[in-house]
């Protein structure tokens, strides 16, 4: 565990392989929702709370059930209930606790259950921070991080997304593109400026 | 029989998952770099897809329906496991070049999408049909949009050099690439649901 490890994880999870424009984890959710910045950023950070938590969760479930028992092939099948049912339950206990906040909240959280995103960095944990069925020293707290900017990567990739749509707004856009269409033309082009913190090699 | 070719159709030109309802396009998106990983990704999420209509029609009536998204996930998921298990013993090449994207068939909005919109209320055999077109959709958008991925992103189709002193566009083999593509083809197909109308 050292410095380094985790400046590489929050380069390449934020800028380098960001979610949604590079490896296009969560697209669905980024082209519905990100037409303003209210929902965008409440979207976000639920999505930046999912990931956090889900990592914790699948992590332990990878390390102390799936491994001992020879089970890692049912990986994805145990995520994904973990995930969804997580999500419920964080939903019922918004719901309960805090009114507004569930306003603010609530109608994103059955969404995020089926967002690649959040199995996405379950997979990707715990194929990273596993090498050959044992943990790598401290993949606890990396598998926690890469969750947290994963998390971070979105909310960029959302926040500017739904501000260039909110100007858009006022702009004449040919009807065969509109909505759908330029919003993947605007991603595109900032998946291209994205593409900046790679370095270019031609 | 009549009707059963309906429902195969329906989900190649009218109803296409990509590019009418815009559905599951994460791995649309990533994986089309090159035509053997489109057609690889089109026979999985069909499979899944078929495996999943089917049993799910077959269990409608027995499962509550407060709980029916986990039922459908797990059906789904069990379906995910299958593929990622046969693609790992049979292709290992391929299971490599699609990565995270096989497991994540799981969270592919197509197959929920069909289950909780079709599968739960269709009759078995509506549904079998209805999986088959809708996989054969999606493997044939996947085709188109790696084709022409592959094909000015590298010059090549299938893996085969087609034109000598080519120069590839390089960046339609990245990921801004793909985004582009897509939204072109998109717009591409408003105007033509425009024109009909």
């Amino acid at each position: 565990m050292d410095a380094a490890q985790f400046l590489t994880i929050f380069i390449s999870a934020v800028f380098l392989y960001n979610v949604i424009l590079s490896r296009f984890l969560g697209l669905c959710s980024f082209v519905a929702i990100s037409k303003e910045t209210k929902p965008a950023l409440a979207m976000s950070l639920s999505v930046m709370f999912v990931t956090t938590m889900s990592s914790i969760i699948t992590w332990l479930i990878y390390r102390f059930l799936l491994i001992p028992f020879g089970l890692t092939y049912l990986r994805t099948i145990s995520f994904i209930l973990v995930i969804a049912t997580f999500v419920q339950f964080v939903e019922m206990v918004i719901r309960k606790i805090s009114p507004p906040m569930y306003r603010f909240f609530g109608i994103y959280l059955p969404l995020i259950t089926v967002n690649c995103a959040v199995l996405g960095v379950a997979v990707l944990n715990s194929d990273m921070f596993f090498i050959q069925g044992k943990a790598v020293p401290g993949s606890f707290v990396y598998s926690i991080f890469q969750g947290v900017c994963v998390g971070l990567g979105y909310t960029l990739a959302m926040l500017l997304m739904s501000g260039i749509r909110e100007r858009l707004d006022l702009c004449h856009v040919p009807k065969a593109v509109k909505d759908f269409p330029l919003a993947f033309i605007i991603a595109s082009i900032m998946s291209l400026s994205f593409l900046g913190f790679n370095g270019f090699r031609f | 029989m009549k009707k059963f070719i309906h429902e195969f159709l329906r989900g190649i030109i009218k109803e296409n998952p990509t590019f009418v309802l815009v559905l599951g396009l994460c791995p649309t998106l990533a994986v089309s770099v090159s035509v053997i990983n489109g057609i690889g990704m089109g026979i999985a999420a069909s499979f899944v897809l078929l495996g999943s209509n089917i049993i799910i029609s077959l269990i409608k009536k027995i499962v509550p329906g407060r709980i029916r998204i986990p039922c459908y996930i797990v059906v789904i998921a069990t379906f995910v496991t299958i593929t990622e298990m046969a693609m790992k013993a049979y292709s290992p090449p391929l299971n490599r070049a699609l990565g995270i994207y096989v497991p994540l068939i799981v969270v592919n909005c197509i197959v929920l999408g069909r289950a909780e919109a079709y599968a739960s209320k269709a009759t078995v055999m509506n549904s079998l049909f209805d999986g088959l077109g809708m996989g054969v959709g999606f493997t044939l958008a996947l085709i188109l949009i790696s084709a022409i991925r592959e094909f000015l992103g590298a010059g090549k189709l299938l893996g085969f050099t087609l034109f000598k002193g080519f120069e590839p566009v390089f960046v339609l083999g990245m990921p801004s690439g793909a985004l582009l593509v897509i939204g072109l083809l998109l717009g591409f197909f408003n105007v033509l649901k425009n024109r009909k109308v």
